[in-house]
């Protein structure tokens, strides 16, 4: 019976709980001086595959990034919370589509010869929700979206799934793609003794023409603008108020 | 011009062609406004049902006026709409008939194939469109729907999904198109459904609700959500939404979400109760019409964008509200 040989593609984003600001030019987001952070879906992948680690069922976990050299940091603390080995796929400050990090991540499953790849099913800032979808039409791999559960039988992987109106459950063969919803897990912290270690697991650092990828993109962003603002609301004191004024405006 | 006539019954069509989803036999409200946006494209648009209720959905579709035909594959395979087999049944489509767009709801079975195809076809295709500008430039929201970015695509065909919220839903009745079975594409699949768990609900549909009440954190307990919800939601007519803190604790199942990872809603009222409004909260709601906040946190980042505010206790508040509406 094969084990799992994990491959857990990782962003870093602009962290969660900051409000972005849109660039003075408005043709993007502002981010110097902001605070960057592992993308919270890639989190909980990466969680998730640390649990099936837990329960003897992974041979490997491999983390990768595609991203500027920075992106190093993030796999440092996947690396620190458990994950064998990285690749950092040095794109510089190219921004890279979800079909151009498809392409590269099918050559690092290649090259790493892996038998499941577990995402994020979304990036928090581009909000694409693609990449992996788009990894296993490339692959020809089955998929399983928005994963809140997922159970390991051998070869075989079955995957509750947070669709519209409620969940379901497929059940598919290895290999196989898995994205992540939020309520797969809840992630760990790394320890700082696991920190240190981290810094002498192996990290890989490639550029795109290493892997024979063409990133250009596909899409000109034209603008970047703020959403329409909404009027200033008020405040009103009682229920009695509160429906009035409902009323007056033809809510109720 | 002959020739270019004679040359135009061999080329592709210049059409777009619209996934219509249904649940059961219904046309779900996201395909309808789907074929809004797939309209604005500015071209003709075909349709394509597929799935063992096919046939009735197809007549269905064939009233929505603008439409010009409707292609349905009544396929068993096509049950639960599996990406591994809708993909490969739209390629086939597009290969055969050479649509210059392919329109999706931004649903969670749209999220699914869309991009899945788009592999297969070598393209990159735009997520959530709230807007269409042109027939290659789309507005969409990124980093939580703080910012909204206008793209412009260079691929062929251009994929899209439709975020429902954003577009009227078509007309439903005075079209007249054809109905065309297209085959099934051969079966690429290696997933097995195993099962389904949908929530049963006699309320309007989350996503296309004219009034939403949602509950957050605040509600403290499923009971008191159940307790003061349901009520509330009942007098207004109103489907119930929450708050992922409310759906982390337990209060309500978590389809009911809303917000950047649950559901997007535009409705004509929503009031949240109990809800702090994280901006991922705020990304799923804040283009409601009518935005009602009750809240004890009169700090709540709520209020910031609540049309009105009201700073109570929600367990004397919420009855005293459904009471007087």
């Amino acid at each position: 019976m094969s084990k799992l040989r994990v491959l857990v593609p990782i962003k870093r984003v602009i962290d969660f709980a900051i409000k972005p600001r849109i660039n003075k030019a408005g043709t993007g987001i502002d981010t110097k001086g902001v605070k960057f952070s592992m993308n919270p879906f890639c989190d909980i992948a990466l969680e998730e595959s640390l649990r099936l680690k837990e329960a003897d069922k992974v041979d490997s976990i491999h983390a990768v990034s595609i991203g500027p050299t920075k992106a190093q940091d993030i796999l440092r603390i996947a690396l620190a919370k458990g994950a064998d080995n990285a690749t950092l796929v040095d794109v510089g400050d190219e921004t890279v589509e979800p079909l151009a990090v498809a392409k590269i991540l099918k050559k690092i499953v290649e090259k790493e010869d892996s038998n499941i790849v577990i995402l994020g099913k979304q990036a928090i800032d581009d909000d694409a929700n693609q990449t992996g979808q788009m990894l296993a039409g490339l692959l020809n791999w089955p998929q399983a979206t928005n994963a809140s559960k997922v159970v390991v039988n051998g070869d075989e992987v079955e995957v509750t799934r947070e669709v519209d109106g409620g969940s379901d459950t497929l059940k598919a063969k290895l290999p196989l793609i898995v994205t992540t919803d939020l309520r797969l897990n809840e992630p760990r912290y790394a320890s700082l003794p696991n920190v240190m270690k981290a810094k002498k697991k192996p990290l890989t650092k490639l550029k795109p023409a290493d892997l024979d990828v063409d990133i250009a993109g596909r899409l000109e962003t034209l603008k970047v603008e703020e959403p329409p603002k909404r009027q200033a609301g008020i405040m009103v004191s009682s229920v009695d108020e509160l429906v009035q004024k409902l009323k007056d405006a033809g809510a109720v | 011009m002959l020739a270019r006539r004679l040359f135009s019954t061999t080329r592709a069509r210049l059409d777009t062609l619209v996934f219509v989803e249904a649940a059961g036999a219904k046309i779900t409200p996201s395909s309808l406004s789907a074929i809004t946006g797939a309209q604005q494209i500015g071209k003709p648009v075909t349709a394509l049902v597929a799935g063992p209720e096919g046939q009735a959905v197809a007549d269905t579709v064939a009233k929505i006026p603008g439409i010009t035909k409707v292609l349905v594959s009544p396929s068993e395979q096509y049950n639960h709409y599996l990406a591994e087999e809708v993909a490969p049944l739209v390629q086939s489509v597009v290969a055969k008939d050479g649509f210059t767009h392919v329109v999706t709801p931004a649903s969670a079975v749209g999220k699914s194939w869309l991009p899945r195809l788009a592999a297969l076809l070598d393209v990159q295709p735009v997520s959530d469109v709230i807007k269409v500008e042109s027939e290659d430039t789309f507005v969409r929201p990124i980093y939580a729907g703080n910012a909204l970015a206008t793209v412009k695509t260079s691929d062929s065909p251009v994929l899209a999904s439709i975020r429902g919220s954003a577009f009227e839903p078509a007309a439903t009745e005075g079209g007249s198109a054809a109905v065309e079975t297209v085959d099934a594409a051969e079966s690429q699949n290696r997933t097995e459904f195993v099962s389904e768990d949908l929530v049963k609900s006699e309320r309007p549909e989350l996503g296309s609700a004219t009034r939403v009440v949602a509950g957050g954190r605040g509600l403290k307990s499923k009971e008191t959500f159940d307790q003061l919800m349901e009520p509330l939601a009942t007098k207004l007519g109103a489907a119930i939404g929450a708050s992922r803190a409310a759906v982390d604790s337990g209060f309500c199942d978590n389809s009911l979400q809303v917000g950047q990872t649950g559901k997007i809603v535009a409705p004509e009222l929503y009031v949240a109760v109990g809800v702090s409004g994280a901006i991922q909260h705020l990304a799923g709601m804040k283009d409601a019409k009518t935005i009602v906040a009750i809240n004890k946190d009169a700090d709540a980042p709520i209020f910031g964008v609540a049309d009105y505010g009201l700073v109570a206790d929600l367990n004397e508040a919420i009855p005293e509200l459904t009471e007087k509406l």
